[in-house]
């Protein structure tokens, strides 16, 4: 064991340091100890475990999802010479049926391209029209571009209109509203609020804005009812954000005899926005995935057309649209479960989980920079 | 801004044409600050009871005492920073500015504050460039004239001693300067409004001593344009640089008399315990 004094005496060092009797900081064995280590396991244990669920749902999601988006690209003849059929065409009927002894799978518009040139070359021959024995799979083919469209615009209404209504009331609750019993009952009601379920939300929807305002299942009535969904997490994380900018900075501006909204737009707006940013990372997280709130009021199982293919501009905002979340239901406990279905569930999953990835991260780095820009 | 006169060729008509305080008899300096038996609270806490002061112009007038004796409270109640405070106001009586109850209903608090400037004891630049730090008070006026803005910008500056150590870097961020730097930029910030009043809370209280010996002189140089009032911790501030001095106590003002008189000769004898380090 080593002696914790040296047996080199120190140079410079007037009187050699005492022979120690014993290693005063050995460990000691005891309760103490003990507690600690089996503490710090399961501390460790709670962490890991967190990261091998996480693991395995993302790992399960992209072992099968990935396939069904990778089997979609194909090429084509013109610009850009390539194409994604998942990504890019609608939902479609898949058909299976035998042709020649091989077994055969098409979507809707491809089988019955199929079977009309079958019937063609028979009636050619003299021969009656073939019969196929099919079996169709609701949404085992085509892709999901209506949902992935439907879901960005329900994603960037809703967090447009809660961003707005949201760092207003916080801007009003943190800086101008006095901290009287009803600010603090106000608050309370909003912390409140976050904690109501989304279904609740999208009955709350219903009953306002698609029954008594009359809009319809509609992107508006979706926008307004998400909204009114991420407000709770976007008011109380701007007011924390707003209450983290240092006091000196208000008072310096109103000190040189700015007014409250010239200090705030310039002085205390500007440096909460990474950390409002921060809180609309969860709130579009939460509105792209949430699909209670717009099974009632916005969501579509199917829809022919995409958002834009409107007759006149106002129809877009009364027209129900197809939605990711909404589709993964439909398509995973509405229709009959095989493995046609398993592929759309997993595609959709996948791509779903891909798309608020991008969006978060495109926050995240949208912080960094504003972050980078305001220092103190 | 008011034009600069001395008493003896002041108009009678001017509002505030009173004698000025006795202790100030041989100094030609006007009132500027009127304070009249003023009583302010935190909610139901007396934080001021029956204050009255006159302060002159163009003149440092330094307030000392020990801590939560009041004296900071006071200096913010004279450009209202005070109203941001929940529960914070004035009971009685008044405080004017060249006559003006600056209570009144006919004061607008953001008018009065760009007349009142402050400088605060943690240095607070903001997080731009130097230049927008100045530019700041002007641009909130309106004033957008870039020939204009870089003027006053080097006017001001020039005002806090500063220009020389930072004209090659003005639009880098104003967080980048030491800490006495930054307190001579929030000056130069104050003055480019050009007040009538400075305000300083403490203004050295985290500087070490060679920078807070250039504030006390740039404080020197700038009461021949301004009217400095200073609250301060170090009484060898307050007799180094201020013409007057306030001494506060538990919330009332115990002696106001010119410094030297404070420092060698106080009538109060509380004034003297704590002048003379025994206690505070």
């Amino acid at each position: 064991m080593p002696s914790f004094n040296s047996s080199m005496p120190a140079p410079g060092s007037a009187s050699p340091v005492p022979a120690a009797r014993a290693n005063p900081f050995a460990p000691r064995r005891g309760g103490a100890r003990r507690a600690e280590s089996a503490v710090r396991w399961v501390f460790r244990l709670a962490t890991y475990f967190i990261l091998a669920c996480g693991l395995y749902i993302f790992g399960d999601i992209i072992v099968k999802g990935l396939p069904t988006v990778a089997r979609g690209f194909q090429t084509t003849e013109s610009f850009p010479y390539f194409t994604n059929t998942f990504l890019a065409r609608p939902p479609e009927t898949l058909h299976v049926f035998e042709h020649d002894g091989e077994k055969r799978e098409m979507g809707d518009a491809a089988f019955r391209a199929f079977r009309e040139a079958e019937a063609a070359k028979a009636s050619a021959a003299g021969e009656p029209a073939p019969r196929f024995d099919t079996s169709s799979y609701a949404y085992a083919s085509g892709g999901i571009l209506p949902n992935i469209v439907g879901t960005v615009l329900l994603v960037l209404g809703s967090m447009a209109i809660a961003l707005v209504v949201g760092v207003s009331a916080a801007v009003y609750l943190g800086e101008y509203a006095r901290d009287t019993a009803l600010v603090r009952f106000i608050r309370l009601a909003i912390l409140n609020l976050a904690g109501v379920p989304s279904i609740v939300y999208g009955l709350f929807g219903v009953g306002l804005f698609v029954v008594f305002l009359g809009w319809g299942t509609s992107l508006l009535a979706g926008w307004f009812t998400l909204a009114f969904m991420v407000l709770p997490v976007i008011i109380t994380a701007s007011e924390e954000a707003l209450r983290s900018v240092p006091k000196g900075f208000r008072e310096a501006s109103l000190a040189l005899g700015a007014t409250k909204w010239q200090t705030i737009r310039t002085n205390v707006l500007p440096y909460a926005l990474p950390g409002i940013l921060t809180s609309s990372i969860l709130g579009v997280a939460r509105v792209a995935g949430e699909t209670a709130p717009i099974m009632f009021t916005a969501a579509f199982a199917v829809s022919d057309r995409l958002p834009w293919q409107v007759e006149k501009w106002s129809d877009f905002f009364f027209q129900g649209v197809m939605a990711l979340p909404y589709h993964i239901y439909v398509v995973s406990s509405k229709i009959p479960q095989n493995e046609y279905t398993e592929r759309v569930q997993y595609g959709t999953a996948f791509v779903f989980l891909a798309i608020v990835a991008l969006i978060a991260a495109t926050s995240i780095v949208l912080r960094n920079k504003l972050r980078g820009r305001y220092r103190w | 801004m008011e034009p600069s006169s001395s008493a003896a060729s002041a108009p009678a008509a001017r509002p505030l044409a009173a004698p000025p305080p006795p202790a100030a008899a041989n100094d030609p300096a006007q009132t500027l600050i009127e304070i009249e038996n003023l009583d302010f609270y935190y909610g139901a806490k007396q934080a001021l009871s029956d204050i009255n002061i006159r302060i002159p112009e163009k003149r440092v007038t330094a307030f000392i005492g020990p801590s939560g004796c009041g004296k900071s409270t006071l200096l913010r109640c004279l450009n209202r920073m005070n109203d941001l405070i929940d529960g914070a106001s004035v009971k009685r009586g008044s405080i004017r500015i060249r006559g003006v109850d600056i209570h009144g209903r006919d004061v607008d608090p953001i008018e009065l504050r760009k007349r009142v400037g402050m400088v605060f004891q943690k240095s607070n630049p903001f997080p731009k460039s130097i230049y927008e730090n100045i530019a700041y008070g002007l641009r909130i006026q309106g004033i957008k004239n870039k020939p204009r803005l870089d003027e006053v910008v080097e006017k001001s500056l020039r005002g806090a001693a500063l220009w020389d150590e930072v004209k090659d870097r003005l639009h880098e961020s104003g967080l980048g300067l030491s800490g006495g730097q930054q307190q001579r930029l929030c000056i130069a910030r104050t003055i480019a409004v050009e007040p009538d009043i400075i305000l300083m809370d403490e203004p050295c209280s985290a500087l070490d001593p060679i920078a807070t010996a250039k504030v006390e002189e740039l404080v020197h140089e700038l009461k021949k344009q301004f009217t400095i009032i200073i609250v301060t911790h170090s009484m060898q501030q307050a007799a180094r640089c201020s013409d007057m001095t306030a001494f506060f106590y538990l919330g009332k003002l115990v002696e106001f008399d010119a410094t030297h008189n404070i420092f060698m000769n106080p009538k109060n004898p509380q004034t003297e315990a704590y002048v003379s380090g025994r206690f505070g």
